[in-house]
């Protein structure tokens, strides 16, 4: 193991002594808090709970690999390999949703703020509303990506080609936003204005929905697999580079004509990015196992984790943003108290 | 080129309709040799084995965004690959069954493609059943039945007990006309030794040993330099001492050789600018290369447009530094690749 070296400067800010190591022995998939409790998605059949104070609780969920999960802050979905869609409450009550006959992957999942949840099996997306009635929807290639829209009940379904919006209580036909390539991950951007995709290729793409306008964003050295929208939503971090890549959303052309922020440059490639709830500060994992606190506006860092080894592969902060968890793919993880 | 063997070997099983895929999948599964198999099959319920490591698959061959049309991979392999490796440890290898008129360039290309998938997986073989019955006809009628022939690095001829001696000879001369370097097994009910089809590490770089072409022994006495001009454009079959040799019309081999070491500053802009104008055509291509002035051979592969390649080992005390190149493809420009092959020697 290497020691850690400054890219620049003499001496970068260093808190790596006030993360609590908590080692989970199992290699971690994603991280989300519910309350001021991380709940760490293993990348097969468990979730780890962990307290700030170290303490490991483990729940398992799924009789498999973990497919896929999503959290909308009250409860944690996720899709596994064994067919099963499960949910997990902030008290680490789990109950199974749903159980593909065939036991075909979950491959996706996306939640809505009223107990709405979606989730997709091969080509065929499904919704069920709180109510519990289910709704499907077939796009002509496997799905990529879910996402509800903030706003309304709008379900963006990437893959092969573009992009599904799907309005599962309306009549409406679905609207289509063509882009030619496979499109593997979705988010809507939090004013409702732009949808971006992360693609198969080392690039991502975006429409603004008002008028479908082409966003292009692309460049990158890998594949994009993890973004994050920073406060407010005025910046969109992303994954894929040796720094992290922030394409600025304050105008309304989104990043047409402008060029992304690079942030944090380091010998490895940025495998995670987390923004902070309510500050201009985002998480920023790595390959080699750093991770990183980047400020937005000047890019000034503090060290939070030396190099490790396994690439990081969960981040996430508490809703109130005093808490930040982060897991890698070889079992290690640690939750730090600002 | 990462650690290959800590890369999960994948097996690419192809095959016409009603060759006997699914006999050699069951075969390969249900044998008592202490692996776990995982294996994505595009008809569920085919295979009669419990295994929870069994995932149906889409064929969706996707076209990447370079403006490149043969530059295809397989989406749903690299979403599937991507879902296995959170279970890693828990299987030693992976099979990938295609359906009977898949094309295996789109499944070969995303593991050249893909950096996710080339970091976890690496190319073991592409593995092609043949039914020893009805090839010759298909070879006819059917373009895929032609194309996993020609790209087959192991040929699984099948249900030899339902052909007389002849047209054995008649089919597995027709095979050789198409691709006469892949291993050819006769097989009946695809019994056949596991080992001959599994980890064979054809795409390995560093096992590029030799790039002869395979021939089956029996009832072959003679020597076979097999170098017979390609320059007849018409289907037939003409006798050596027994067995037929055929040219197939459109699919072919290619193979090149020189004792005198060749210009890399000439050789490899000419190999890039062949793969990229005739990568259509060629579907398959493997080289073991002496530069001039260079202790190291130089060995590379490639599938249409995409090349990998790179130093093997030096030249062994005595060995012969002579540069091989194969090409195999459709309707291939020979003169033209020939007359620029011949540029690249260093005279």
């Amino acid at each position: 193991m290497k020691d850690f070296d400054a890219p620049d400067g003499p001496s970068i800010v260093s808190i790596t002594d006030r993360v609590k190591l908590t080692p989970l022995g199992a290699a971690v998939g994603s991280v989300h808090f519910l309350g001021d409790r991380a709940f760490f998605v293993g990348a097969e059949e468990t979730i780890a709970i962990v307290t700030a104070d170290g303490e490991i609780t483990r729940t398992p969920v799924h009789g498999g690999a973990i497919l896929c999960a999503a959290s909308d802050g009250k409860r944690i979905v996720t899709g596994g390999d064994d067919g099963k869609l499960v949910t997990i409450d902030a008290k680490g009550e789990t109950s199974t949703i749903v159980t593909d006959a065939k036991r075909r992957w979950i491959d996706n999942v996306a939640l809505h703020g009223e107990g709405t949840v979606a989730w997709s099996v091969g080509k065929t997306a499904f919704v069920r509303g709180a109510k519990g009635e289910d709704k499907t929807f077939e796009v002509p290639s496997t799905v990529g990506g879910l996402a509800f829209a903030p706003k309304g009940v709008r379900l963006a379904i990437a893959h092969y080609n573009g992009v599904t919006l799907w309005f599962p209580n309306m009549a409406a036909n679905p609207e289509f936003l063509e882009w030619a390539g496979s499109h593997l991950a979705v988010m809507f951007s939090p004013d409702n204005k732009f949808l971006v995709t992360a693609m198969h290729e080392a690039a991502m793409h975006g429409w603004r929905l008002a008028d479908s306008r082409h966003m292009r964003m692309s460049g990158y050295p890998g594949r994009v697999r993890s973004m994050s929208w920073s406060a407010g939503g005025k910046g969109l971090a992303t994954s894929g580079a040796d720094s992290v890549i922030v394409w600025p959303f304050t105008s309304k052309d989104g990043p047409m004509g402008k060029e992304p922020a690079m942030l944090a440059p380091m010998p490895a490639r940025v495998s995670v990015v987390a923004c902070h709830p309510k500050n201009d500060i985002m998480a920023v994992g790595y390959s080699d196992g750093v991770v990183l606190m980047v400020r937005l506006d000047d890019g000034a860092e503090i060290l939070v984790r030396r190099t490790g080894g396994a690439p990081i592969s969960g981040l996430a902060w508490n809703a109130k943003g005093t808490l930040l968890a982060f897991g890698a793919e070889d079992g290690d993880a640690g939750i730090l108290e600002m | 080129m990462a650690e290959a063997s800590q890369k999960i070997p994948v097996t690419v099983l192809t095959g016409y309709l009603g060759a006997g895929k699914t006999t050699l999948l069951n075969r390969i599964l249900s044998e008592n040799h202490g692996k776990k198999y995982a294996v994505i099959v595009n008809e569920f319920g085919e295979i009669g084995i419990d295994n929870d490591l069994i995932i149906g698959a889409d064929e969706e061959v996707f076209e990447m965004n370079n403006g490149c049309v043969c530059c295809t991979v397989r989406g749903d392999l690299v979403r599937i690959l991507d879902g296995l490796m959170k279970r890693k440890g828990k299987f030693d290898a992976i099979i990938v069954e295609t359906t009977g008129l898949a094309d295996p360039a789109p499944v070969a290309q995303t593991f050249f493609v893909d950096e996710d998938v080339q970091k976890n997986a690496r190319l073991d073989a592409v593995v092609t059943v043949a039914d020893a019955k009805w090839l010759s006809d298909r070879l006819k009628d059917a373009p895929e039945a032609k194309n996993q022939i020609a790209f087959a690095d192991v040929i699984v001829l099948n249900k030899t007990d339902l052909v007389s001696k002849a047209e054995l000879a008649e089919v597995e001369a027709r095979i050789r006309g198409i691709n006469p370097y892949a291993k050819l097994h006769r097989t009946e009910r695809c019994k056949v030794q596991l080992s001959d089809v599994l980890e064979r590490g054809a795409f390995d770089l560093d096992r590029i040993l030799e790039i002869e072409p395979d021939f089956l022994e029996t009832g072959d006495d003679h020597d076979h330099d097999h170098h017979h001009g390609h320059d007849h454009h018409h289907d037939h079959g003409h006798s050596h001492g027994g067995l037929k040799h055929y040219h197939d019309e459109d699919m072919q081999s290619l193979s090149l050789r020189s004792d005198k070491p060749l210009d890399p500053t000439t050789f490899m802009p000419w190999l890039q600018q062949l793969v990229a104008s005739e990568g259509q055509k060629i579907l398959r291509s493997k080289g073991i290369l002496a530069f001039a002035g260079d202790d190291d051979r130089y060995v590379f592969q490639g599938v249409h447009m995409m090349l990998e390649g790179d130093h093997q080992r030096k030249w062994k005390d005595g060995e012969k530094r002579e540069s091989r190149v194969v090409f195999i493809g459709r309707e291939l420009p020979e003169q033209a690749i020939r007359d620029g092959f011949e540029r690249c020697i260093v005279s």
